[in-house]
């Protein structure tokens, strides 16, 4: 297909290099050095989508990130699209496949067409908290429908095939924006021997430079870019990151930049890296992101056809396109007069210049004149006609304070209409770390307000749009940031002012502060003027905002969604506030300001992630006897990080059947469990003991070298944190167990009250976890298995409960344990964890003449909860004291110091008789297991809301005992025992049970005593 | 993302390695037991939250382990400094409650 819009020659296009590429599924060709959007409108491509409320066709406005319309669904397969991206800053490459993301079922034909026309006057501002909010329970609903008629993108459904990596700088001076004024900033900064790192959006450094027809020191200003880049090209200090968007200003000079390596090579296989997140650590941080053009708001300026003034220039000089055949041109300002000058040079109609200000005899405008183009002063364009393409324009006089129309309209033929409102400053990044932007009337605009960041800005950021004083603004700027950076100058720190190249100047008259052209109609029934084209906010709508009481800017952000769309308002903000402000009588700074947050333009998740992902994004921890467990087909759970055995299936067996049979096999002969995961911390000092009596709530000045004791642990409020059990090496040792989940949290809390409390205390902590692999093998038969690896005598009478020894196991030096959570008989051979497999090995061959059984935490968990002991963060929830745990035993009565939660304990809160405490449950059913979280009531027939009195912490079937039975949190459960409760389910039904003791198994404890 | 100088390690460390612990100062009582319980209840759940500057505890739980404290605004998110635990901060928030 003929590219009916390219210009023979000129433009920094390849032409040897032809790319095929798809829009909707035709078939288009563009070259080497286009953008989608510059090749699409080479191809004669007038509208890309449609809009999101009234479904009206949409075409090309921009040449930048501002573009409200042409975002795309790019890429050509589940794995590799991507949602959103602007055409006018995706790269075009070979194959390139690309939808619309608004328009269903096509662009041209639009389904939702007729719902917007239809809906169109009945969506006013506002209309879906009037409409779609009521009743609440449809939100749903709606929602599916508007989404499904907005198309916002779809997210891959497959894995990213590409990756993705992190880069972390520092640098003494971070500059973003490689125009005219971050090159000469990044010349002066290596000059002073600073370390730079210049980044920029685009694929070529040189930002406006790329399509200016301004010449410096008399030469194209590629001659001047390629000699700047060179020379930072060559300087080891400087880094140059084109391709790489800076989306974010973060504190303390933290800048985050998205640097897109391959995306532009299409979707080949390659091994690079797709996409880097560089974070940068600036110690100063140079802005020079220039400015945006605004348009004009005006009658149906959505039509296909209307475009920026700069966007115009942009296409035909740096892509060598002419989006259309005849321009009619609206401007408030001299510079925008290049686009008609470009237009007409590029041998194609300029109609007219529609100049809103009274007179200009600056020199663009007598150039103008030189060429013969008709311009029309004090007058504008008031509407388009059209609708896939501007037909023509309808053109009229402005009364003086261009707030009114009059005369009669005149109609202009032509297809494109390019308006220039004057430019905005990019103030974006410089408002994200939570400066306030100041509204200055000499540059009509926004300006970076008062920051605390070592921050500069430069250029056209601060309103210098004059070329030449650009790039002597970026000198100084450059010089001065590298001296805060501590580099020192020499003599010559004024000549970096003086060595900007002389640039052509030319003069211009002063700029029109105008956003709104009036219509000879209120606007209200005028035709409709588009502010923020993503999201279908025209200035009638913000005008009724305003009238239904909407007055803060915030407010009428909100309610028309303005600024809402992907596009986050940069082409609309601005405009959006000059009419709220010309609406209420006020000032645009009285109105309010424009903040802008991260990120600037949208970053893949992709690049944000880097190598963080599967097992590096969450890494997995694994015990020294992990490859038994897989060899067994052990299913597994997840604690924590760490991987544990949940239970050994053998073939054929269900969940449940596994579980019976293990429990059945630990209590009547023995089992063995993997416990290495449990938090270990070897505590040292000879004031270690001391220390415990602080942190537990029992006693610990008379455990003996040798003996172990179970402790628990409160945080200041009284409730209940973590346990376990910690034994006594010596007198100056101790080794703590935690819970699993709870080790690094415990670790901190033990070093918290020594470091800020009782830095006395001579103590120091060491977390062994890893260094010890534990074993603990428990059932009457657990004694005779280890007899058979151990030559220690571990009788009864010289092992006694709640002791530990040192021996040789399976011919390795071991630490054994008397400990027991499941209430029978148990040891814990704890030993180095490079013998760990070695050692489970030898013992489950010792074991074998007993049927010793592997299980894993979910029999543990029913054995203990037989035995009613707890599990934190099950049974608990940061809320329960150890009364409330019916654990009075474990709190300490005479100990001198007031250890941690113990004055709480009094407090009045905490001696309600009402508090929930800790019961047992037994369903009447006896095989009915009820739901862990189920809620407890009294009454059963209760009215809903019903009074909920607790809740069930643990449920489980035990096979030991022969029915089901749970643990739970009663109000006064403890007073409750022998009473009935009910359990109204989610199902409806409602199930009733006894209150009971919570030691359901061998509840004098005699079996783990033998 | 805040620059953090630790003051044990004597420099500047990325804020991915500490954690903020809470409002620095906060000293235990020597006699919980004889506190009324309206005293207990202060030095346990009341925290101050000033639009300012701020005494925080943090910790370099990535790097050394070591609590300390910072002045921190609460706004601007300046640091003023930072000092080791036990020491008094050079510059003193103006107490706003």
């Amino acid at each position: 297909m003929k590219q009916i819009n390219r210009v023979n020659n000129g433009g920094r296009i390849n032409r040897d290099k032809t790319l095929v590429f798809s829009f909707n599924n035709k078939t288009y060709q563009g070259f080497e050095g286009d953008t989608l959007a510059s090749a699409l409108l080479a191809n004669g491509v007038d509208v890309v989508g449609r809009s999101f409320k009234y479904s009206r066709p949409r075409g090309i406005v921009t040449a930048d990130a501002q573009e409200p319309n042409a975002i795309f669904q790019v890429g050509s397969s589940q794995a590799t699209t991507i949602p959103n991206p602007r055409a006018t800053q995706t790269e075009l490459y070979q194959n390139l496949a690309c939808h619309s993301t608004n328009g269903w079922p096509n662009v041209d034909f639009d389904l939702m067409g007729a719902v917007g026309k239809l809906g169109g006057a009945a969506m006013p501002p506002g209309f879906y908290y009037k409409t779609f909010m009521f009743p609440q329970s449809m939100w749903m609903s709606y929602e599916k429908l508007i989404r499904k008629g907005a198309g916002l993108g779809c997210s891959p459904q497959l894995p990213d095939p590409d990756s993705y990596d992190k880069l972390h700088h520092h640098c003494d001076v971070m500059i973003v924006g490689a125009g005219p004024a971050g090159l000469s900033a990044a010349l002066s900064a290596a000059r002073a021997g600073a370390r730079v790192i210049i980044a920029d959006e685009q694929n070529e450094l040189g930002g406006s430079l790329l399509c200016t027809r301004q010449l410096l020191d008399g030469q194209e200003a590629q001659v001047w870019i390629d000699k700047t880049i060179s020379e930072l090209a060559q300087n080891k200090n400087v880094i140059l990151l084109p391709r790489s968007t800076v989306f974010g200003y973060f504190d303390h000079n933290y800048i985050g930049i998205n640097e897109r390596r391959s995306d532009h090579l299409g979707e080949v296989d390659h091994n690079g890296t797709r996409q880097r997140l560089h974070k940068v650590r600036a110690k100063q941080v140079i802005l020079a992101t220039g400015a945006h053009e605004r348009p004009l708001v005006y009658g149906n300026n959505d039509v296909p056809g209307c475009m920026l003034a700069s966007a115009v220039s942009t296409y035909i000089n740096r892509y060598a396109v002419v989006p259309g055949k005849t321009l009619a041109l609206m401007t408030t300002n001299d510079y925008a007069y290049k686009a008609a000058l470009d237009w007409h040079d590029a041998g194609r109609k300029v109609a007219l210049i529609v100049d809103t200000r009274a007179s200009s005899d600056g020199d663009m405008v007598k150039k103008a004149l030189q060429r013969g183009i008709n311009i029309v002063f004090g007058h504008a364009i008031i509407d388009v006609k059209g609708s896939k393409r501007v037909k023509s324009v309808e053109v009229a006089k402005l009364n003086d304070t261009a707030d009114k129309v009059v005369g009669a309209t005149v109609s202009y033929v032509c297809d494109t209409v390019a308006s220039s409102g004057g430019w905005s400053p990019v103030i974006h990044l410089s408002s994200h770390t939570g400066s306030r932007p100041v509204w200055r009337d000499d540059v009509q605009g926004f300006v970076p307000g008062k920051t605390v960041q070592a921050q500069h800005v430069c250029g056209g950021l601060q309103g210098v749009y004059n070329l030449s004083d650009v790039l002597k603004d970026g000198f100084s700027c450059g010089a001065i940031a590298a001296q805060e950076a501590g580099k020192v100058h020499g003599n010559d720190f004024d000549d970096h002012l003086n060595i900007a190249p002389a640039v052509d100047e030319f003069s211009e008259s002063a700029p029109m502060a105008l956003f709104h052209i009036p219509h000879f109609k209120p606007t209200s029934r005028a035709p409709k003027q588009f502010v923020d084209y993503q999201n279908d906010v025209t200035a009638a709508g913000i005008e009724m905002a305003n009238r239904e009481g909407f007055e803060s800017i915030e407010h009428v952000k909100r309610y028309t969604a303005l600024g809402f769309g992907t596009d986050q308002g940069k082409l609309g903000n601005i405009n959006g506030m000059a009419i709220t402000a010309k609406s209420l009588g006020k000032t645009i700074p009285q109105t309010g300001t424009t903040i802008f947050r991260p990120m600037y333009t949208p970053v893949t998740f992709g690049a944000l992630a880097g190598s963080d992902v599967k097992q590096l994004f969450d890494p997995a921890r694994f015990t020294a006897m992990h490859s038994w467990h897989l060899a067994q087909g052990a299913e597994f759970e997840d604690v924590g990080q760490w991987k544990r055995p949940w239970y050994f299936p053998q073939p054929g067996e269900t969940m449940q059947q596994s579980l019976q049979r293990e429990c059945l096999a630990t209590r009547n002969s023995v089992g063995i469990l993997d416990a290495s995961t449990l938090g270990k911390i070897d505590i040292q000092g000879k004031d270690a003991r001391e220390f415990l009596n602080r942190i537990y709530t029992n006693p610990w000045s008379q455990l003996a070298p040798g003996k172990c004791r179970y402790g628990v642990m409160c945080k200041e409020d009284g409730m209940v944190f973590d346990d376990g059990v910690t034994s006594c090496i010596n007198d100056n040792r101790f080794l703590m167990t935690t819970t699993t989940g709870g080790a690094a949290g415990v670790l901190g809390w033990l070093e918290l009250w020594h470091q800020t409390e009782w830095p006395e205390l001579e103590v120091y902590f060491s977390t062994v976890t890893d260094h010890w692999a534990t074993m603990t093998i428990s059932g009457p038969n657990s004694r005779k298995v280890l007899e058979k690896i151990t030559s220690a005598d571990v009788s009864n009478e010289a092992f006694p409960y709640m002791g530990w020894i040192p021996a040789q196991v399976a011919g390795v030096k071991a630490r054994i344990f008397r400990i027991s959570f499941t209430g029978e008989l148990s040891f814990e051979i704890n030993v180095q964890a490079n013998y760990g497999l070695h050692t489970w090995e030898a013992v489950m061959a010792a074991g074998e003449e007993f049927n010793i059984t592997p299980y894993g935490t979910e029999t543990m968990h029913i054995l203990r909860a037989e035995k009613g002991f707890i599990i934190i963060g099950q049974d608990t929830d940061g809320s329960v004291t150890p009364q409330d745990l019916n654990m009075n035993w474990v709190v300490g009565k005479k100990k001198e110091f007031s250890y941690l939660g113990k004055r709480s304990w009094t407090r009045i809160d905490n001696q309600r008789s009402d508090r929930k405490q800790l019961v047992g449950l037994k369903p009447k059913d006896p095989n009915f297991v009820l739901p862990e979280g189920a809620q407890i009531v009294l009454e059963k027939d209760q009215a809903i809301p019903m009074t909920m009195v607790g809740h069930v912490t643990s449920s489980y079937f035990s096979a030991c005992l022969g029915y089901s039975f749970a643990l739970a949190v009663v109000k006064g459960g403890i007073e409750r025992k022998g009473q009935s409760v009910f359990l109204p389910l989610a199902d409806g039904t409602t199930v009733e049970a006894e209150i009971c003791s919570s030691v359901f198994y061998d509840p004098k404890g005699e079996r783990q005593n033998v | 993302m805040l620059h953090i100088h630790c003051p044990y390690c004597e420099e500047y460390r990325e804020e991915e390695e500490f954690n903020v612990i809470g409002e620095a100062h906060i000293i235990r009582p020597l006699a919980p037991e004889a506190m009324s319980d309206e005293q207990w209840a202060s030095y346990l759940f009341f925290r101050k939250n000033p639009r300012g500057l701020h005494h925080e505890m943090w910790a370099h739980s990535m790097g050394c382990r070591k609590f300390f404290n910072m002045t921190r605004h609460t706004v601007t998110y300046q640091i003023l400094e930072t000092y080791k635990m036990g020491l008094q901060p050079s510059i003193i928030a103006e107490d706003t409650q």
